[in-house]
């Protein structure tokens, strides 16, 4: 029997969570989806007494506009890039961590630390390293940047990556070289974390098997791996698709080279652009694509990791 | 003679087994500590730049230590980017929305372990599944919310709207959880108060993981851009990363970069202060969590 008292204490406990839950999350869905289903619907506009009609106006209106296939074109394109790139490559600094003593926890700390950076800041430094100082076009440079330093010590030819001549390819680059180094740290902790709580005593059996390395890799540690990759996976893509800040941290506000603005845009951006220039509906509807799209491919995730994943 | 033979085998099998073993060490060192450069070297780059004369960072052949060690960079950030300014707005914004969401955390996880109410379970699961949803379906109406309410350029709406999250109630549910329900049924004989349990039993026992949500969040607060660009963009209110990014806009391309990385560094310096004093909480959190910030 559930006391009365406990009831009203508990909803009194729980009354301000409950209350700031309502009006900024659970108004936002209802409202949101409603937003989006009135065709061409500005909430100034509505508060001035204007109607709309019901109707999927706002949702091919956004499909078939330039910029959103342009945003969700870069966002597909740098999770496709990133994700498979930061997992491979987190996976091999990971079971190479887990099999050295000495430096352990030192190497453990500084793969960490891309984690507790602030991605505007960091985006930055990334676009300094890149960044060639003076006139591209005239050919008037006096610094090439970093990066491309490297590239000419080692016999290459300087590249424009994030200036005035700058190509797409290029830009995408620069994008995925710091997507991944952002991304490693998260995904290193959770295999880590993984394969020490491995049992050793399939390690000792393959052993004794003489079993080769790469053999006991693929047999056995990928395998017993597979939830926390498969986490890790599910978490890039959803986090690649919610990308934002790191193309504002490289490229600034204009979110792009400065003679091309919004280049680089993400779906995220377009909402926020939408939301600015105050068409609500608009932005709604991205708002739901963009949902859909993530549920789709988290589910899809979990279809294919269902399959292949070993508990 | 056939044992022999054998014993030799075995020896120089396992001779030969320890110099494999020692050359996958060299190659592993090698393979790690040439990622670990590569990822510290944003970093170092960015306090190499930072302390070079313009003229030395402009250098067509790149120094890889300033010849003229210039601090004054850092005090030129310091100014131009209003840094001062923007210290204290975030710092205000993030104790605030700290206490305060600790607070509301604490009551309604302490709701969902210990008390029986009816529609607990219903309620929970409608919570847990807010989570899948990405906030910017939230941000959009939040953006008309706060409008309605005259909210903009305030320091309540950077505060108020993200005072609940539903990830950090179930993580402290969980945790409450695992204390024995005894010590409340004994503290409710002796006439204890709900508050002060609380404060004596439940908040000391699950301390680690309050400790992993307050700097979850003042990080939070310390990196957040977009929402805090949209809706307190003003000098009075403006947080640190958007002041930051503001303050050196690339449009021109002739920035003064080792001011700007100036700027950067010391952005940066209270995360690393904070994840070197506190890094068992901030992984253990992270592990937990799986979200940036």
């Amino acid at each position: 029997m559930v006391d009365s008292k406990q009831q009203w204490k508990a909803w009194l406990y729980l009354s301000p969570a409950i209350i700031l839950l309502l009006v900024f999350t659970g108004w936002p869905i209802i409202n949101t989806i409603r937003m989006a289903f009135l065709e061409g619907y500005r909430s100034l506009e509505a508060a001035g007494g204007a109607t709309y009609q019901i109707g999927f106006g706002n949702f091919t209106k956004v499909i078939s506009y330039g910029k959103f296939i342009n945003c969700m074109k870069n966002t597909v394109l740098i999770c496709i890039l990133t994700v498979p790139i930061s997992s491979m490559l987190a996976l091999i600094i990971a079971v190479c961590l887990n099999s050295i003593k000495p430096l352990q926890k030192l190497l453990q700390t500084i793969f960490f630390l891309p984690y507790v950076t602030n991605s505007i800041a960091i985006g930055m430094v990334f676009a300094a390293m890149f960044n060639i100082v003076g006139n591209v076009v005239t050919g008037s440079i006096q610094s090439y940047g970093i990066k491309n330093d490297s590239n000419r010590f080692f016999g290459g030819h300087w590249i424009d990556w994030n200036n005035v001549s700058s190509t797409y390819s290029s830009n995408i680059t620069v994008m995925v070289v710091y997507i991944v180094w952002n991304a490693l740290p998260f995904k290193i902790l959770i295999l880590l974390g993984g394969l020490q709580s491995v049992n050793k005593q399939y390690y000792d059996a393959a052993r004794v098997d003489g079993t080769s390395r790469v053999r006991t890799f693929t047999k056995i540690t990928v395998p017993l791996l597979s939830p926390m990759i498969a986490y890790g996976v599910i978490t890039g893509f959803i986090g690649g698709f919610k990308g934002y800040t790191s193309s504002g941290g490289i490229f600034g506000e204009t979110m792009g080279p400065a003679q091309d603005a919004g280049r680089l845009n993400t779906m995220v951006g377009f909402i926020y652009d939408s939301l600015s220039n105050s068409y609500q509906g608009r932005a709604s509807a991205a708002a739901l694509i963009l949902f859909v799209i993530i549920l789709i491919v988290t589910l899809l995730n979990l279809y294919v990791s269902k399959k292949k994943v070993h508990y | 003679m056939a044992q022999t033979m054998h014993e030799k085998d075995m020896r120089l099998e396992t001779s030969r087994q320890k110099i494999v073993h020692i050359i996958v060490m060299i190659l592993l060192y090698a393979f790690l500590i040439t990622m670990a450069i590569i990822v510290l070297f944003p970093f170092y780059w960015m306090i190499n730049s930072s302390l070079k004369t313009l003229d030395e960072y402009r250098a067509n052949v790149p120094t890889f230590w300033p010849h003229d060690i210039q601090f004054g960079n850092y005090a030129e950030a310091f100014t131009a980017a209003n840094l001062g300014r923007l210290f204290i707005n975030t710092v205000i914004v993030g104790l605030v929305s700290t206490v305060l969401s600790l607070v509301i955390t604490v009551l309604s996880a302490f709701a969902f372990a210990r008390l029986e109410f009816k529609g607990k379970n219903v309620l929970f699961a409608a919570l847990l599944a807010t989570m899948m949803i990405p906030g910017e379906l939230f941000t959009i109406t939040n953006y008309i919310t706060v409008m309605s309410l005259h909210w903009i350029n305030t320091y309540r709406v950077l505060i108020i709207p993200f005072l609940v999250s539903v990830f950090y109630i179930y993580l402290l549910r969980q945790n409450f959880l695992q204390i024995p329900n005894e010590l409340y049924l004994a503290a409710k004989v002796d006439g204890t108060s709900d508050i002060k349990y609380l404060w004596k039993i439940m908040i000391p026992l699950a301390l680690p993981t309050l400790i992993s949500i307050t700097i979850l969040k003042m990080m939070g607060a310390w990196n957040s851009y977009i929402w805090p660009r949209l809706v307190a963009n003003d000098a009075a209110h403006r947080l640190i990363t958007n002041g930051l990014r503001n303050a050196f806009t690339e449009s021109t391309g002739d920035v003064n970069y080792p001011v700007q990385m100036a700027a950067v560094a010391l952005v940066s310096a209270p995360l690393f202060l904070v994840f070197i004093f506190l890094r068992k909480y901030i992984m253990k959190g992270v592990s937990r969590s799986g979200i940036k910030g």
